[in-house]
C-alpha cells in the first residue's frame, strides 16, 4: 500500500547508483603536535621533580587514615554542613526581606549583605572568636546569661563566622532564583485562588530551585575549602589536625598532602551529589534528560543479559 | 437572567496612562461574551480586572453580585486581604495567552494542584477528576507529560482543564489562541465550543472573529479604553455602525 501523499519514497529512487565518496587528504594540524609535545615535556619535568623530591610517600599513606585526621575531616564536614544550613535558612529570610515592600526590612537586608560580603571571612572569624574581649558576659535578659568565653567556643566562632557570611551570598542567590521565575506563573496560581504563601511554596520556589541549586553547590564546595580558615580560631578541622601532626612529626608537607587529598575527596563526593540534585530540579525543563553514569552502567548490564552483548562475546 | 459580571464606569490607570476610560457592561449567566478590538485597546486589562489581577482605580466591578477586590461598608471601600482575594478568585477560571502551565508538574499534577491546595480535595479524588477533565479536552494519553513535552495547543487544553478543575462559575479567556500555530487553533476552539454548549459563562478576549460569530452570544468592540459598540456578534461583525469598528473589522476579516 502506497500513500499518495508520501513523497519520501520518491525522494531516493532505489535505482540511483551509490555516489562516490570523497577521499580527501585531511589538513595536518602541526600546531597541535607541537603543543602536545610541549605540554607533555613540562609534565614529565614536573613528575621527575616530584619523584626526586625529599618526600616520604609512606607517611602520606600512614597518616591518611590517622584517627586525628579522620576526626578533623569529620569536623570539617560538620561545620560546613551546619554553616551551609544556617546560610540557606538565613539567606532565604534575607532574600524575602530584600524583596518585600517594607522599606525597613529591605534596607536592613541590604545592609547585612553589604557588610558580610564586603569584609573578608578571615576577619569575621577573628572578630567572632575575640568577641569576649569587648563583651565579657553574654546577657540575653531573662533567657540566658553566661561568660562569653564559655559560649564562643572555637566551634561556635567557626559556625557563626562561616554561616553568617554564607547567608549574605545565599541571599543574593535565592533572590536571583526567585526573580528568574516568570511572572505568569504567579498570575496563574493567583487566578486559581492560591494565596501568596501557597504560590511561593508550591509554584515559585520549586522552579527557583533550578536556578538556586547549581550556585549553591558551588557555594558549599567553596565553604568546605574556606572552612580550613577556621584553623585560626583553634577549630580542630582537617588542616589544623594535619598541621599539628606535621609539626610534631616533622612531616610537614606530607601531612599537607594528606589534607589536600582529603579536601579533593570530599569536594568530589559532594560534586557528584550536586549533579543528581540538579537533575531532580531540572524535571520538566528539557524533553529528555541524558542518562546518569549509573543508568548507563545498568542499561549496559541489562542489554548484555538480553543477549545483544553475548553475540559479541560468543564471536 | 442575572448578571454574572457587571462593570460600572470602570477606570484603570497605569501611572499617568489611562487604559480603561469608563467601561460599563453586563455579562449574563450562561452566555459567551466576546471582547474584540485592536491591541492596546484595554481589553486584556479589563479581563484581568475581573479577577483582580489588576486593581481598578474608579468605578465598580461585580462578579455574581459581589464587589471584586473590595468590601464596601458605611460608604467606604476597604481593600480585601490576600486570603480574601484568593477566595474570590476560586470561582473564576482564567486561561492565558501564554498558557502559564506549571512547568515542574505533569499535566495531571497541573490540574490537581488547585483543588488539592486551595479546596483541600483529597489527592485520590483530585486525580480522578483530573483524569476525567484531561479526557474531556482530549488529552487522556498525555496526563503524565510535562508541559515542555506538549504542543502549544495541548498545553492550552491542559490549561483549560486546570481552570475547570476548580468548578468555576465564570471562565475568562485572554486571547487563548493568539500564541498558537495556525493549525493548532482549531483544537482549542473546539474545547471552548464544547464548554459553551455546556452552559459555562465565558468572557473571551479574542481575535478569532469566526469563533465569536459562531459561538458568542454577545460581543463588544473596544478601542482606546472605551466600549465603542456592542450587540450580538452577528450584528456587530456584519453591520458595524461606528467608523472605528468598520476600519478595525476591514483589517482583520
Amino acid at each position: 500500500m502506497k500513500d499518495p501523499l508520501d513523497k519520501t519514497a520518491d525522494a531516493t529512487p532505489p535505482s540511483a547508483p551509490a555516489p562516490e565518496l570523497i577521499k580527501a587528504i585531511p589538513v595536518r594540524h602541526y600546531g597541535r603536535y607541537v603543543a602536545a609535545a610541549v605540554v607533555l615535556t613540562l609534565l614529565a619535568l614536573f613528575a621527575n621533580a616530584v619523584a626526586n623530591a625529599d618526600l616520604r610517600w609512606a607517611s602520606v599513606g600512614d597518616f591518611f587514615f590517622d584517627d586525628q585526621i579522620l576526626e578533623g575531616v569529620k569536623n570539617t564536614i560538620v561545620v560546613s554542613v551546619l554553616a551551609m544550613l544556617m546560610g540557606l535558612v538565613l539567606g532565604i529570610v534575607l532574600a524575602v526581606m530584600r524583596m518585600s515592600k517594607n522599606p525597613v526590612t529591605t534596607t536592613v537586608a541590604w545592609g547585612y549583605i553589604w557588610f558580610f560580603r564586603g569584609t573578608p571571612v578571615y576577619v569575621q572569624l577573628l572578630l567572632w572568636f575575640n568577641l569576649a574581649l569587648i563583651f565579657p558576659i553574654l546577657n540575653l535578659g531573662p533567657i540566658y546569661k553566661d561568660e562569653m568565653t564559655d559560649v564562643m567556643t572555637p566551634f561556635m566562632a567557626a559556625l557563626l563566622g562561616l554561616g553568617l557570611n554564607e547567608a549574605a551570598y545565599m541571599a543574593e542567590i535565592c533572590r536571583a532564583g526567585i526573580q528568574s521565575v516568570d511572572e505568569g506563573q504567579t498570575e496563574a496560581s493567583h487566578a486559581l485562588g492560591m494565596t501568596n504563601a501557597q504560590n511561593m511554596r508550591r509554584i515559585v520556589l520549586p522552579q527557583a530551585m533550578r536556578v538556586i541549586v547549581p550556585p549553591t553547590g558551588n557555594e558549599f564546595i567553596n565553604l568546605l575549602k574556606t572552612s580550613s580558615l577556621c584553623a585560626v580560631v583553634m577549630y580542630e578541622e582537617t588542616l589544623r589536625k594535619a598541621q599539628n601532626i606535621g609539626n610534631n612529626s616533622g612531616a610537614v608537607v606530607e601531612l599537607l598532602l594528606v589534607a589536600t587529598l582529603w579536601y579533593l575527596l570530599i569536594t568530589t563526593v559532594f560534586s557528584i551529589g550536586q549533579y543528581y540534585l540538579e537533575r531532580r530540579y531540572a524535571r520538566g525543563t528539557s524533553r529528555q534528560l541524558p542518562p546518569t553514569p549509573w543508568q548507563r552502567i545498568r542499561r549496559n548490564l541489562f542489554t548484555v543479559g538480553r543477549g545483544t552483548g553475548s553475540e559479541v562475546r560468543g564471536a | 437572567m442575572t448578571a454574572m459580571v457587571k462593570a460600572e464606569a470602570v477606570h484603570k490607570y497605569f501611572g499617568h496612562v489611562q487604559v480603561l476610560k469608563g467601561i460599563d457592561l453586563e455579562v449574563r449567566a450562561g452566555e459567551v461574551f466576546c471582547i474584540v478590538g485592536p491591541s492596546g485597546s484595554g481589553k486584556s486589562t479589563f479581563l484581568r480586572c475581573i479577577n483582580h489581577l489588576e486593581q481598578i482605580n474608579a468605578g465598580r466591578l461585580y462578579v455574581d453580585g459581589t464587589l471584586v477586590g473590595y468590601r464596601e461598608k458605611h460608604g467606604k471601600l476597604y481593600e480585601l486581604r490576600d486570603r480574601e482575594v484568593a477566595a474570590q478568585r476560586r470561582d473564576i477560571g482564567m486561561v492565558f495567552q501564554r498558557f502559564n502551565l506549571f512547568p515542574h508538574m505533569t499535566a495531571r499534577e497541573n490540574v490537581m494542584e488547585a483543588p488539592v491546595q486551595v479546596k483541600g480535595t483529597s489527592k485520590r479524588e483530585a486525580r480522578d477528576r483530573a483524569d476525567q477533565l484531561l479526557d474531556r479536552v482530549g488529552l487522556g494519553d498525555k496526563r503524565d507529560g510535562y508541559p515542555a513535552q506538549l504542543s502549544g495547543g495541548q498545553q492550552q487544553r491542559v490549561a483549560i482543564a486546570r481552570a475547570l478543575a476548580m468548578d468555576p462559575k465564570l471562565m475568562l479567556f485572554d486571547e487563548p489562541t493568539s500564541a498558537l500555530d495556525p493549525e493548532l487553533v482549531g483544537e482549542v476552539l473546539d474545547v471552548m465550543r464544547d464548554l459553551a454548549q455546556d452552559g459555562m459563562t465565558m468572557v473571551v478576549v479574542t481575535h478569532e472573529m469566526g469563533f465569536a460569530r459562531e459561538v458568542g452570544d454577545s460581543l463588544v468592540f473596544m478601542d482606546d479604553g472605551v466600549v465603542v459598540e456592542s450587540g450580538s456578534p452577528r450584528q456587530v461583525l456584519s453591520d458595524p455602525q461606528h467608523e472605528r469598528t468598520k476600519s478595525f473589522l476591514s483589517k482583520v476579516l
